[in-house]
């Protein structure tokens, strides 16, 4: 009996520090979240400014480079049936990092590896263009991280980093996304965290970003050290996130406010 | 002997009681300024207090709902219980998203440029606490 109790008292811990993940039902992309003018901006590839980046991007895709003087389309060829999915799938293992790499960490190892030139600084314009440009070949298909005994670990990682509480302000990713998510912080909505869009489109930023660039500024906002760009902090909470999201439709280049 | 002993225990319970929910003293020893209190409450990049809360400030257009209208709170609570509420709501409930805004300890992963300091200064909570003493409705 006494030992049921305690493994019942352990399970009740277990599940409180958890009870707040939202059900999959309940889930809702950042879109849903916007006004219906932003929302509209998203839909129209004429309107959505991230489609710029998207174009840009296709031009990068066939664009000889480096000393192997080979374009990304010489080993992928057309990027509307080979590229269709892998945003989604992405943070994905890599046997010789031995861990989850992002999508641009993935477009710089094939630069570096493949076409013998220098890895694109995070957040140039040419690494937006080309994850945007790839990232749009997944636009409507499902969010689908696949995690083993392999990933499991950076998983457990991201999900530890989004329930840590941190900063000057002390508060966690979860106490507002999946505790607070649709009440207003001073006016903006608090949307679930979702990165169903990236690179997005930002009206704040006037520009496209990465959804590192994203988590950054909420680390900023909690007066936390937000981790450098690239860092496997990061790529777990990314990972972590996607896995959230499992099953949602991929929607990039989104919009954000 | 044993009721000296007994009394002492009551009196450090209440003792205790009393320091579990309140902070009677003033931070710097000297009573706050409420005008000043007003402009930390309503500046978003130093008391913080709209992002979370609304309150009786007609004039700012975007405040939070994740917290209590901060109308009444000078009724609702004495002085102490204000200060305490401010310096570390989570001596109240753990659980609270509402930062402590005067403790140093216990943080992790602080910013450069904000480590090893509280939110507000111990002058800036008597101010933030005179001000919320005149909320009387
Ligand atoms: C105090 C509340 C708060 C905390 C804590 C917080 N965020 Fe946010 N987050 C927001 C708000 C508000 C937005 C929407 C921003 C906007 O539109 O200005 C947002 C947006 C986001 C988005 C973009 C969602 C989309 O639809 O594109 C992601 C991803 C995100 N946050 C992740 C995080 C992570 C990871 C952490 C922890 C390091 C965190 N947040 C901590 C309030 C918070
Ligand atoms: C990130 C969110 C957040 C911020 C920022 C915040 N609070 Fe709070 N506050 C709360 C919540 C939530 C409660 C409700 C009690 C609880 O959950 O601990 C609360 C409770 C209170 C209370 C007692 C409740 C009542 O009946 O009025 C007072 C007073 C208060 N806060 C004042 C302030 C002031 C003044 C500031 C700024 C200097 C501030 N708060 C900043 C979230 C916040």
């Amino acid at each position: 009996m006494r030992r049921l109790c305690v493994a019942l008292g352990a399970i009740a811990l277990a599940v409180s520090a958890f009870a707040a993940e939202i059900p999959p039902s309940d889930r809702r992309s950042g879109y849903d979240f916007m006004s219906r003018e932003t929302r509209a901006m998203q839909d129209d590839d004429t309107a959505n400014p991230g489609m710029l980046s998207v174009l840009e991007g296709g031009t990068l895709w066939t664009r000889k480079a480096g000393g192997a003087g080979k374009a990304c389309a010489d080993c992928h060829g057309d990027a509307r049936t080979s590229m269709k999915g892998v945003a989604a799938r992405h943070p994905s293992f890599d046997a010789a990092r031995g861990r989850p790499v992002n999508l641009e960490q993935r477009i710089n190892a094939c630069r570096v590896d493949r076409q013998g030139t220098p890895p694109l600084a995070y957040e140039s314009r040419e690494l937006l263009a080309l994850s945007a440009y790839v990232a749009r070949q997944s636009r409507g298909r499902p969010i689908e991280i696949a995690v083993d005994a392999r990933t499991q670990p950076f998983l457990d990682a991201g999900r530890a980093t989004f329930h840590r509480r941190q900063g000057q302000l002390n508060l966690s990713c979860s106490q507002c996304h999946d505790d607070q998510w649709g009440r207003s912080l001073a006016g903006n909505t608090i949307p679930q965290a979702h990165p169903t869009g990236y690179p997005i489109y930002r009206l704040e930023w006037q520009a496209v970003g990465s959804l590192q660039r994203r988590l950054r500024n909420c680390f900023v906002g909690l007066r936390a050290e937000a981790y450098e760009y690239g860092a496997p902090e990061l790529v777990d909470l990314e990972l972590f996130l996607m896995w959230r999201a499992r099953g949602m439709t991929f929607e990039a280049p989104a919009v954000r406010p | 002997m044993r009721l000296a002993a007994a009394v002492v225990a009551a009196w450090l319970t209440v003792g205790v009681a009393q320091a579990a929910d309140s902070i009677p003293q003033s931070l710097t020893g000297a009573k706050g300024d409420p005008a000043r209190g007003r402009t930390i409450v309503t500046n978003r990049h130093v008391g913080l207090c709209l992002l979370c809360h609304s309150g009786p400030f007609p004039e700012e257009r975007f405040q939070g709902t994740l917290a209590p209208d901060l109308k009444g709170a000078g009724t609702r609570w004495s002085e102490g219980q204000l200060r305490l509420r401010i310096v570390d709501s989570s001596r109240i409930n753990p659980a609270t998203i509402m930062p402590a805004y005067h403790r140093t300890e216990g943080l992790v992963r602080v910013a450069p440029a904000w480590r090893g300091k509280p939110v507000l200064t111990a002058e800036q909570i008597e101010d933030v606490v005179a001000f919320l003493m005149t909320l009387k409705d």
